[in-house]
């Protein structure tokens, strides 16, 4: 139980006064940071880093990562109550969030995104306490056949998923990898797809910038069109006891969406290629397709909010964990928290846990403290997101456009991203006229770029031979899974297609 | 009337004072801290060094904001330091590709010696890196197993072309062996795919497998310096071994072109401060950097012979 005694210091020393201030002031400011469309916890941390230096070091890391969890919260709010996704973590949060708030049960949504982010964050830091330094080990053993294996499971949970239209799926997929490829090739180098040779194509295709395009301008014009105006205002009981309520009603209805967001989010974030978007993606893929009722999902599912808000919370504490014991970020976050631990001498390494042990112990008992603290932070702060709501459909429409673009425009100041966000909201708009998934793409065009390269270093190892994803003991089973689920639905519609020409 | 003689007075007080302030130039707004390598590696992590230690002692008036653009061997670094609208707030920290990227692709239009020099902040050393459960401990035998498993042997880099891919290529010329090479996004991924036993080599900074070497995961046979390291008593040297050969990795800050001579001076100040200060030094000394410090001329001198060499060393890997 030496363990339980140096979380119990830790969670001391994140108690302390200073540290205890310093948790609530960055979780409030993280709250906001998050739900700012375009600024995430990168930019947070990074100009908040200099006033980590009036402090010691202990504390300068409790307050970022304080920060960095509040960002988290933060992320689910603009996706539900504007549609805009905050930060590419949250984008998973407004496919069933924005709906809910569609629906009048904003404060539901909010409710239980708050709640499955406490849980994803609770489960991740107790596994992350309990068994950092194995699991440390077990992402090592992670090598490229792996991890393709993992993406390849994730894709075919999406196209495995029943209640959509299989062949608009797989190409909806196939757009967002295609979107996905625009860039230079991480392996050799050279420039791929730059379309109309246009110099803004070569960093690639930013995934906020298409979130934001699909989701903030595509569903604004889908909802003016949809509903000419008239829409459902929000409930106007924003009392203590609704919220508690709501919190019940979270639980019971996405108990299931939690538990799975948490699990796999943590394990998807300990992988050093991977990180919070991925994981709160395939955490709602999962949900959705264990759930009894898929079809209900991207309607206004309880589940399809808290698994992905589970999910990045998880992955969030999980990333750190190749940040402290390999030196990895796995997040550009993690890469600035990284920055700051170099500058207090602490080396990131197998090591650290043994020699800067009361390091470590501070910064896991303040995930702790941080998670409780955000989560009542972003309970307080509901009745005011919702307020914003109430505003008549004709005033909030013109500040979503307006939040959108700015939020675009904010990650890398480039008047291009901006006529690609538009071209992404127009885009989106009539791809869903014709009732293509977008959700599909987006996650094509997050998985890509990580399924890529996997795949080729693969080919690589094995000379060209694709056995090498079936003759290793960890990624043979991922393959088979995969398969199988790419199969069922292919089945499936194979038959159905004899039986109704036989009938 | 009272105001307009108050601003006057005001205005006039600042004028006595003003011309000191105005010839110094600042910048106005965050400044684009351009990294042309993946998070992780050792550009990245002395990109973040650097931008902690004008942090802590509060140099610049705007915050330097690290930006990782690692894409096409760092030619989207180089892209992107061609193209800005603002290139007195653009900066680059460099490595080897700065030099090769441009001679392997030409096609991107980039011309090197139109970049502003700023600062050369050391030279970074490289090491022959295996997993200690190899049981390979001296650089014969490692020859000797790549030997054997007949182009097999699997190593690892970040990437055809970068800087631990020319040494590989010459090690492989010089005792006539072949191995497999896999590409990774960033000498971090590099270092923890030996330490998770993925690959079997690797050529990799000191500071990048610097962790794992302590937990003694992972063991140097060989470096490419000039000569034996003080982190790593008794690890040859490959000049030693007959070959007369050493590669370093340059660790230079540079901005981009049309970039103004006024706010050029700035970040040399800047840069030159962080260079004397106490945290750049121990880096220095703890990461296993060389210092190799230049002024700006000395620096396109520089350029030019490292172009030279690697023209040289690229055609020998074809």
């Amino acid at each position: 139980m030496e363990i339980l005694s140096l979380l119990g210091d830790g969670m001391l020393v994140a108690l302390q006064p200073l540290n205890l201030m310093l948790i609530l002031i960055g979780v409030s400011l993280g709250l906001f940071i998050g739900a700012m469309p375009g600024l995430g916890s990168v930019n947070g941390v990074a100009i908040l880093l200099p006033i980590t230096f009036l402090v010691p070091p202990g504390s300068a890391i409790i307050f970022l990562a304080a920060i960095y969890y509040g960002a988290m919260y933060g992320g689910a709010i603009s996706s539900i109550t504007l549609g805009i996704p905050g930060a590419s973590t949250a984008v998973a949060t407004t496919f069933d969030g924005r709906p809910l708030a569609m629906k009048g049960m904003a404060r539901l949504a909010l409710v239980a995104a708050a709640v499955g982010s406490f849980v994803g964050g609770t489960v991740s830091n107790v596994l992350f306490s309990f068994l950092a330094p194995l699991l440390a080990t077990v992402a090592l053993s992670f090598g490229p056949p792996e991890i393709f294996a993992l993406m390849l499971l994730a894709f075919a949970t999406f196209v495995g998923l029943g209640g959509d239209d299989i062949p608009k799926t797989v190409f909806s997929i196939c757009f967002g990898l295609v979107l996905a490829t625009v860039g230079f090739d991480q392996i050799s180098g050279a420039p791929r797809l730059i379309l109309f040779d246009m110099t803004g194509f070569l960093g690639g295709i930013s995934f906020l910038v298409l979130a934001i395009g699909v989701y903030g301008i595509g569903e604004m014009l889908w909802t003016i069109e949809s509903t000419r105006g008239e829409i459902t205002k929000s409930e106007a009981d924003i009392s203590v006891k609704g919220i508690i309520e709501d919190t019940g009603t979270s639980v019971k209805k996405g108990w299931k969406g939690m538990s799975i967001g948490s699990f796999l989010g943590f394990f998807v974030g300990i992988l050093p290629a991977a990180g919070a978007t991925p994981a709160s993606l395939m955490s709602y893929a999962v949900t959705k397709m264990v759930s009894k009722n898929p079809e209900q999902f991207g309607q206004g599912h309880v589940g399809g909010v808290a698994a992905p808000e589970a999910g990045n919370n998880s992955a969030s504490t999980g990333s750190m964990l190749p940040m402290l014991t390999l030196g990895i970020p796995g997040s550009p976050t993690t890469a600035i928290l990284l920055g700051g631990m170099v500058i207090w001498g602490l080396t990131p390494g197998p090591r650290l846990f043994v020699e800067q042990s009361d390091f470590v112990w501070g910064l896991i008992g303040s995930f702790y403290i941080s998670n409780f603290f955000a989560l009542l932070v972003n309970l307080t702060f509901i009745p005011l997101f919702i307020w914003m709501l109430r505003m008549p459909f004709t005033i909030l429409a013109p500040l979503i456009f307006v939040l959108s673009i700015v939020g675009g425009y904010a990650a890398m100041q480039d008047m291009f991203d901006i006529w690609l966000l538009l071209a992404f909201g127009f885009g989106a708009f009539f791809l869903r006229k014709f009732d293509y998934p977008l959700a599909p793409a987006v996650l094509a065009i997050v998985l890509g770029p990580i399924a890529e390269p996997t795949l080729r270093q693969s080919l690589l190892l094995s000379s060209g031979d694709p056995s090498i994803f079936f003759t290793r003991p960890i990624a043979a089973p991922i393959m088979l899974v995969a398969i199988i689920l790419l199969l069922l639905p292919a089945l499936k519609f194979l038959r159905r297609g004899k039986s109704s020409r036989a009938a | 009337m009272k105001f307009w003689k108050t601003l006057i007075a005001g205005m006039s007080a600042l004028a006595l004072t003003a011309p000191a302030a105005i010839a110094e130039w600042q910048p106005r707004k965050p400044i684009d801290f351009v990294i042309m390598a993946g998070p992780g590696g050792g550009a990245d992590q002395i990109a973040r060094f650097i931008q902690s230690v004008a942090e802590k002692k509060d140099l610049t008036s705007r915050p330097l904001i690290p930006n990782n653009k690692g894409g096409g061997s760092g030619a989207e670094a180089l892209i992107l330091l061609n193209t800005t609208n603002d290139p007195d707030h653009t900066i680059l920290v460099t490595l080897n590709s700065f030099f090769s990227t441009p001679i392997r692709q030409p096609e991107l239009g980039v011309d090197i010696q139109t970049f502003t020099p700023i600062a050369m902040m050391g030279v970074d050393p490289f090491a022959l890196w295996v997993h200690k459960n190899s049981g390979i401990e001296t650089f014969e035998q490692w020859v000797d197993t790549v030997k054997a498993a007949d182009g097999e042997y699997i190593t690892g880099g970040t990437g055809s072309g970068q800087e631990d891919s020319i040494v590989f290529a010459y090690v492989n010329n010089a005792f006539g062996i072949e191995s497999k090479y896999i590409p990774f996004d960033g000498g971090g991924a590099v270092a923890a795919a030996l330490a998770g036993e993925q690959i079997n080599a690797t050529v990799n900074n000191p500071a990048e497998a610097r962790g794992f070497f302590q937990a003694g995961d992972v063991r140097p046979l060989l470096v490419f310096s000039d000569e034996q390291m003080p982190a790593y008593p008794g690890v040859p040297t490959l000049k030693e071994k007959g070959h007369d050969f050493s590669y370093y990795n340059q660790r230079a800050v540079v901005g981009a072109p049309g970039m103004s001579e006024e706010a050029a001076e700035y970040y040399r100040a800047l840069f030159t401060e962080i260079y004397n200060s106490e945290e750049w030094q121990n880096y220095l000394e703890t990461e296993s950097l060389s210092p190799l410090w230049m002024d700006a001329d000395e620096q396109r001198a520089y350029w030019n012979v490292q172009v030279d060499n690697h023209t040289k060393l690229l055609e020998g890997m074809e």
